[in-house]
């Protein structure tokens, strides 16, 4: 998508409907549809839910970050408030409103569109930085705010309601919403729907101008462009999926608290939409899926999840500043130029002594919260099957001494895979060298 | 009196600030870590003056945050320079995450037993029937104190004028044959530094808890917007601002409904927005920093000192 190669020779049409893509969004909208039928328990079925929700936000996300180059720190706002505007909505449809239950999101969405214009001609003056802190600001203002006002958003306890109050034939069919699975074909239904929109978004002569203002702002002004109206405009596309999000979540949860609209939010989808990758339109779908195995699965094992979750965060912005989607891609590029063969064995090392390392950074820091946090429950606990005690020196001397030597050896190796990435990277770009040439 | 309390609370905020705008006008990056160093501070001081006094962690606590941001700038920060401000943004977004923690980790997640030394915790003087504390006043002292050594430092000396030359003209500072890359690690280390020393003095004035780094942040994050951009003066002017504005509206609880009855319009619960019109004006306190922001950017984009407008 990002990487013109040597078609250039040939004249090129405009297909949007072509066989790859054909392919592409069929496998995915099957995949959306088997999904739930290999989900056994209530619990997948959950899980499902929640990731579907979390990928249209985190690709909403990406609509700013990736696309327009605006990293905001506010994004839960208006997901928050679509979820918010949506759960009232609700509660007039239970009151007679004649609405279908299905529409709600598109009500979220819509929400999220108003307070994206409304909230988004404060925040889109600036650019950069400056943009990134009034988002801050702003964000802070709206979370502070709610609490204010309990007659809208409940205060404390939040406010309910009831989705299975709706009308309107599809409601007399049978489609109550009662049933968990009736919930995750509407979410799949929005997810496909969002993610086509929003593909072609990034087509559009606005989402194409959007990356010119991303890569430089000052020529696309040149070109006569007037770069805060697009990030203006941006922001409420944004928004509004952000919004549907939202209103998908009132339907999933059937509540809605201010939590939804604190900051902490908006930092988590900022964090794992750049973990999935910004620079790839699937990056944010992995990014959602990390998004809710971090916050639902990962938090049941480890209290400190949050830490874990922070220090592989810097290390990706560190070394793969591409995220996941990048990293698979690079992979990918390997195998189809066949160097990958020679980064096995430094990729096998790698991984085997980055699991030993990484099992004396846990056994330290799960000790460390086993007295801290949890001292009410005794000082034994286990890491991967091995018992250890948190109050006896021995198990703080074996992990300490696990985390050296096994980071010791994951160096050695990181070192060779470096080498031979490198060296891969040469032949690579001389392939494609010798390819432009042959054509020429 | 609350002016006294508003302006040793803003120039609490410009010691938090003007390190975060030195930073960021010297390389460009802003430091979303900037208030967990200042949690770390508070922290760090803690920890010390329970193994020695007070005095101790005054010095020592400031010293080791800046050997920590120093190592930070080094180790991290600068690998992510060449993937531009955004990553850069990101790392230290990260770093805030990670501190914040480790704090836990390490302190638990209540607040920690942080104690106004007992030499100053008594009353300075007393004014209408309300008494001053007296570390309130060493608060002050200390601020101005290193604010005025910070100016002394960057117009008067030699350190001062590199700073001051590679803040403008990098290439040309290096050609001169300074260590650019260097220098920017002392800012970034010495911004931490006036950081951890806020929150040295910070930390028992007000509460040591893991939740201070973010009460704190956003608030210098709109100081340094509405100061304008990379302007020590502005942000000073923008602190103490909202220093006063947050310290006054406490002690008011004027409304809306207070003032349009008293211009005889009568209010009723059935009004359109009666809830917002009902709201006191201590309730609404908390948020005046915000709606500062965004009035600010309406009004004037650029901020109080700022000079670019985009």
């Amino acid at each position: 998508m990002t990487n013109p190669t040597t078609s250039s020779l040939r004249p090129l049409h405009f297909k949007p409907l072509n066989g790859v893509r054909i392919v592409v969004w069929s496998l995915f909208a099957l995949v959306l549809i088997i999904l739930p039928l290999a989900a056994h328990s209530s619990f997948a079925l959950t899980l499902l839910c929640l990731t579907g929700i979390a990928a249209i936000a985190c690709m909403s996300y990406n609509m700013l970050l990736g696309q327009a180059g605006m990293l905001s720190f506010g994004h839960a706002v208006y997901t928050g408030l679509g979820t918010f505007v949506a759960i009232h909505t609700m509660n007039k449809i239970v009151g007679g409103w004649p609405l279908p239950m299905w529409l709600v999101p598109m009500v979220g969405g819509f929400a999220g569109l108003g307070f994206g214009a409304l909230l988004g001609f404060v925040t889109t003056r600036k650019a950069g930085t400056p943009f990134s802190m009034i988002t801050l600001g702003v964000g802070e203002l709206v979370f502070a705010a709610a609490l204010m006002f309990p007659e809208f958003f409940g205060g404390e306890a939040g406010i309910n309601s009831n989705r299975t109050g709706g009308t309107g034939w599809l409601h007399d069919l049978g489609l109550t919403f009662g049933p968990q699975i009736q919930v995750y074909y509407l979410i799949a239904i929005y997810l496909f729907i969002c993610t086509a929109a929003m593909y072609a978004f990034t087509m559009t002569p606005l989402g194409r101008i959007a990356n010119a203002v991303r890569d430089n702002a000052e020529r696309a002004e040149f070109i006569g462009y007037d770069t805060r109206w697009v990030r203006y405009l941006i922001v409420m596309a944004s928004s509004f999926f952000a919004g549907i999000a939202g209103g998908l979540t009132a339907l999933n949860v059937e509540a809605a608290t201010a939590d939804l609209l604190h900051g902490v939010r908006s930092g988590g989808y900022l964090l794992f939409t750049f973990l999935g990758g910004v620079g790839f339109f699937f990056g944010p779908i992995i990014g959602s899926v990390l998004l809710i195995f971090s916050l639902v699965v990962l938090s049941e094992y480890t209290k400190a999840w949050q830490l874990y979750v922070g220090i592989v965060f810097l290390i990706m912005v560190v070394y793969a500043p591409g995220g996941f989607s990048a990293l698979l891609m690079l992979n990918l590029r390997r195998i189809k130029y066949g160097e990958w063969r020679k980064m096995r064995w430094p990729y096998a090392g790698m991984v085997f002594f980055g699991l030993i390392a990484l099992w004396g950074i846990a056994a330290i820091v799960e000790m460390a919260y086993q007295i801290q946090v949890a001292a009410g429950s005794g000082s034994a606990l286990t890491i991967a099957g091995i018992p250890l005690d948190a109050s006896s020196s021995s198990s703080w001397a074996v992990a300490i001494a696990v985390m050296i030597v096994g980071g010791a050896a994951f160096e050695y190796w990181r070192r060779k895979f470096a080498k031979v990435w490198s060296d891969g990277e040469e032949r690579i770009a001389e392939a494609i060298k010798k390819a432009e040439a042959a054509i020429v | 009196m609350s002016v006294l309390n508003g302006v040793s609370y803003g120039l609490l905020l410009f010691m938090l600030s003007a390190g975060l705008t030195l930073i960021f006008s010297m390389m460009g990056v802003l430091n979303f870590a900037h208030a967990s160093f200042y949690m770390l501070g508070a922290y760090f001081a803690y920890q010390v003056s329970e193994w020695t006094n007070y005095w101790v962690a005054f010095v020592v606590a400031p010293i080791l945050v800046a050997v920590m941001g120093g190592l930070f700038e080094r180790y991290v920060l600068r690998k992510t320079h060449k993937s531009g401000h955004v990553a850069e943004l990101l790392v230290t977004f990260g770093l805030s995450f990670v501190i914040l923690e480790l704090v836990q980790l390490i302190w638990g997640r209540s607040a920690v037993d942080y104690k106004v030394p007992a030499a100053l915790d008594g009353s300075l003087f007393k004014l209408f029937n309300s008494s001053f504390p007296e570390y309130r006043a060493f608060m002050m002292l200390v601020a101005v104190g290193m604010l005025v050594s910070l100016f002394l430092m960057l117009k008067k000396t030699r350190i001062g004028l590199v700073i001051q030359a590679a803040l403008t003209h990098p290439e040309t500072t290096e050609a001169l044959g300074h260590n650019v890359p260097r220098v920017f690690a002392m800012v970034f280390a010495g911004g931490c530094a006036l950081a951890g020393l806020a929150g040295v003095i910070g930390g028992n004035a007000f509460i040591t808890e893991p939740g201070m780094a973010q009460a704190v942040g956003a608030i210098i994050f709109v100081v340094v917007v509405v100061g304008g951009m990379g302007s020590l003066a502005g942000a000073l002017i923008a602190s103490v601002l909202i220093g006063l504005m947050q310290t006054f509206a406490v002690g008011l609880d004027w409304s809306f409904l207070g003032g349009l009855s008293a211009l005889g319009i009568d209010v009723t619960p059935d009004t359109f927005g009666y809830p917002v019109w009902k709201l006191k004006l201590s309730q609404i306190g908390p948020i005046l920093p915000y709606l500062l922001l965004v009035v600010m950017l309406v009004v004037r984009p650029k901020g109080i000192m700022g000079t670019r407008d985009d």
